[in-house]
């Protein structure tokens, strides 16, 4: 028995969202009383035995080239043959492009109750009850797993890493499945940016903002704090904005550290993407504007007088 | 080509979110309801975009829900698609909604099968995927284009930071999100012919349960909002650096 967890690597390095997932997937383990076992695919630049400071134990690596790129149904057969090899009971992912694609699958497979989105650790003192968000994160709901095996996509920034420490033993695996019929023609990568679902400062704009010209206030506040950007649906559809940005209950759902929303009205579809974000900051001209309601700090002001202080507050800030 | 779009409906995104029954219903007086957006805006509109291009292409809707959401099927067929299929059956969970359309894909030789990136209510993204590994299909997840070169599509897909372009021979199946294709509204003469297109109901199959509910709940509200004067923005600065710690 043992807790294996799906350690998504990016570039070679292991990604954010699953060091969380590593770190949620070490706690159940310690629960449980079991071990936590890490897989890797694909070819890496990193020592794996450091994934040993996240408290797992094993990691599993399969190194082929062939890996580096996401096929769905090779990458699920291959967790499979990893997951009976191990016999692990638990199999976590975190909820990441990549993880929603296999852990599903992986669930039809192995038929293995599936938790999309943990929010928090497992409930085992009865049973299996896992916590996750639905209606677009206006409400929660508490799933029972009833299968023996049971898989887990956590959902990012709701567990946070936990360094601890060890050094992990990697076992290379050489997996049975050959390439699929997927062939990635080209990777568009846009350099230097926090990925949006990963990060946890996110400074967003809206339609107050009159025009993808005055984006710079944006820009200049995220890249002072480290910040990703992000926008209301209104800003994608009007083209300001590249709709990869576009947060809400029809766009990405995310929770950071900090929402920092300028020029948005806090429309309801857009409140269900970010209201589980810890800190929401707001600017906005109009004291009515929804978003007040749902805010912890906020300014009613005119964005293009208030902005410009505040990033020379922040500037002043970051220099001390 | 023939095509299996995946429809299913949700509470209007307005909808009050309330639960009865010691929190065990969710309560679904005077909720309006909608076909989910991403099934609606991109996942049937690619395929009817299809079918403009290929006007031979076969559009077949499929749905897992009791009668209560024929309306919707009704609407989804007024934009387009040629007939609806309906499993009869309450789904407790994503993985006996996936059986009952592979049961459905198993008999239909089908090209393609388009999901959506998730549904509203559930958000589990997890009906495509499981949906494909029933059939052993190829899948691609959280699409936002999908061109065809003869019998391999090519599909862009969202991926942490830009995104990837791959080709895969048919079949296939898609989930899709924004960039797929731009919402339409139904025509009079759209909303006529759905009134007579074909819609099938079909008895569910057995399907084995994974999971299930224990109970549903409301997140805390917050405490209420601290307002800093517009004139002492640097307040707001040193309140999140000092009192927030987030900056
Ligand atoms: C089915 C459906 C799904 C949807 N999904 C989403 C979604 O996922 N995400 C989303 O964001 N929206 C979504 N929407 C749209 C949503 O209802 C709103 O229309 C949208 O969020 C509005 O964007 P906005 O706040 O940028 O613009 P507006 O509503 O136009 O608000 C602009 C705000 O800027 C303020 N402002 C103006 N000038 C200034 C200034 N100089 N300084 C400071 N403040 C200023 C105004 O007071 C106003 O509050 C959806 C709608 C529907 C029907
Ligand atoms: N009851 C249903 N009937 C038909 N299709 C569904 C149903 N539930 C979900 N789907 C499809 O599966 C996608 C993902 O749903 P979910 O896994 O619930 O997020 C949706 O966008 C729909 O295309």
């Amino acid at each position: 028995m043992s807790v294996l967890i799906f350690a998504e690597q990016s570039d070679g390095a292991i990604r954010k969202s699953s060091k969380e997932a590593v770190s949620y997937g070490v706690a159940l383990a310690n629960q449980l009383g079991v071990k936590a076992e890490a897989v890797v695919l694909g070819s890496v630049h990193q020592d794996l035995s450091g994934l040993g400071s996240l408290g797992v134990s094993v990691v599993h690596h399969c190194a082929e080239e062939g890996l580096n790129t996401m096929d769905t149904r090779r990458y699920t057969a291959v967790m499979a043959e990893i997951a009976q090899s191990t016999g692990s009971q638990i199999i976590v992912f975190a909820h990441s492009i990549t993880g929603r694609a296999i852990a599903p699958r992986l669930s039809a497979r192995l038929k293995a109750g599936y938790i999309s989105g943990a929010t928090g650790l497992p409930d085992t003192s009865n049973g299996f009850i896992v916590r996750r968000n639905v209606f677009s994160g206006k409400a929660f709901m508490d799933v029972r797993v009833e299968t023996p095996v049971k898989i887990i996509s956590v959902n990012p920034n709701s567990f946070g890493v936990r360094e601890l420490e060890g050094v992990a033993m990697v076992q290379p695996f050489q997996t049975s499945t050959v390439a699929g019929r997927v062939v990635t023609r080209e990777i568009k990568k846009v350099n230097g940016q926090v990925p949006l679902g990963e990060a946890e400062l996110v400074v967003s704009g809206g339609r107050g903002l009159k025009g993808p010209e005055h984006w710079g206030m944006v820009e200049d506040l995220a890249g002072l704090i480290g910040a990703a950007t992000a926008c209301s649906r209104a800003v994608a559809d009007a083209h300001w904005r590249p709709h990869h940005e576009h947060v809400g209950q029809t766009g990405l759902a995310i929770a950071p550290n900090l929402y920092f929303a300028i020029g948005i009205s806090g429309a309801i579809q857009h409140l269900a993407g970010v209201n589980r974000s810890k800190v929401i900051v707001v600017v906005n001209k109009d004291p009515e504007a929804p978003f007040f309601k749902a805010a912890d700090y906020g300014i009613v002001g005119d964005a293009f007088e208030v902005m410009p202080k505040v990033i020379e507050a922040v500037r002043q800030l970051k220099k001390s | 080509m023939k095509i299996l779009v995946c429809i299913s409906r949700t509470p209007d995104t307005t909808a009050k979110i309330a639960f009865g029954d010691n929190n065990t219903k969710f309560v679904k007086d005077g909720v309006q309801w909608i076909i989910n957006p991403y099934d609606e805006w991109y996942g049937l509109v690619r395929a009817i975009i299809i079918k403009e291009n290929e006007p031979a292409t076969i559009i077949h809707l499929v749905t897992v829900g009791g009668a209560d959401v024929e309306p919707v099927i009704r609407k989804a067929l007024a934009l387009g698609g040629d007939e609806a299929i309906r499993v009869e059956m309450e789904p407790m969970d994503a993985y006996q909604v996936a059986v009952q359309i592979a049961e459905v894909a198993k008999g239909g030789q089908y090209d393609l099968i388009l999901t959506g990136k998730e549904t509203i209510d559930s958000n589990g993204s997890s009906v495509g995927p499981m949906l494909a590994e029933l059939l052993d299909m190829d899948m691609i997840s959280l699409a936002t284009g999908l061109e065809f070169e003869g019998s391999t599509a090519v599909v862009t897909r969202e991926i942490e930071g830009g995104e990837e372009i791959s080709a895969i021979p048919l079949p296939l199946v898609v989930s899709c999100q924004k960039g797929m294709a731009e919402a339409r509204i139904p025509n009079m003469r759209g909303i006529m012919a759905a009134r007579t297109k074909p819609l099938k109901v079909l008895p569910p199959a057995e399907s084995a349960v994974l999971t299930g509910l224990v109970s549903y709940g409301l997140p805390p509200s917050r405490s209420g909002v601290k307002l800093v004067p517009a004139d002492r923005p640097e307040e707001l600065v040193r309140l999140l650096h000092e009192e927030a710690r987030i900056i």
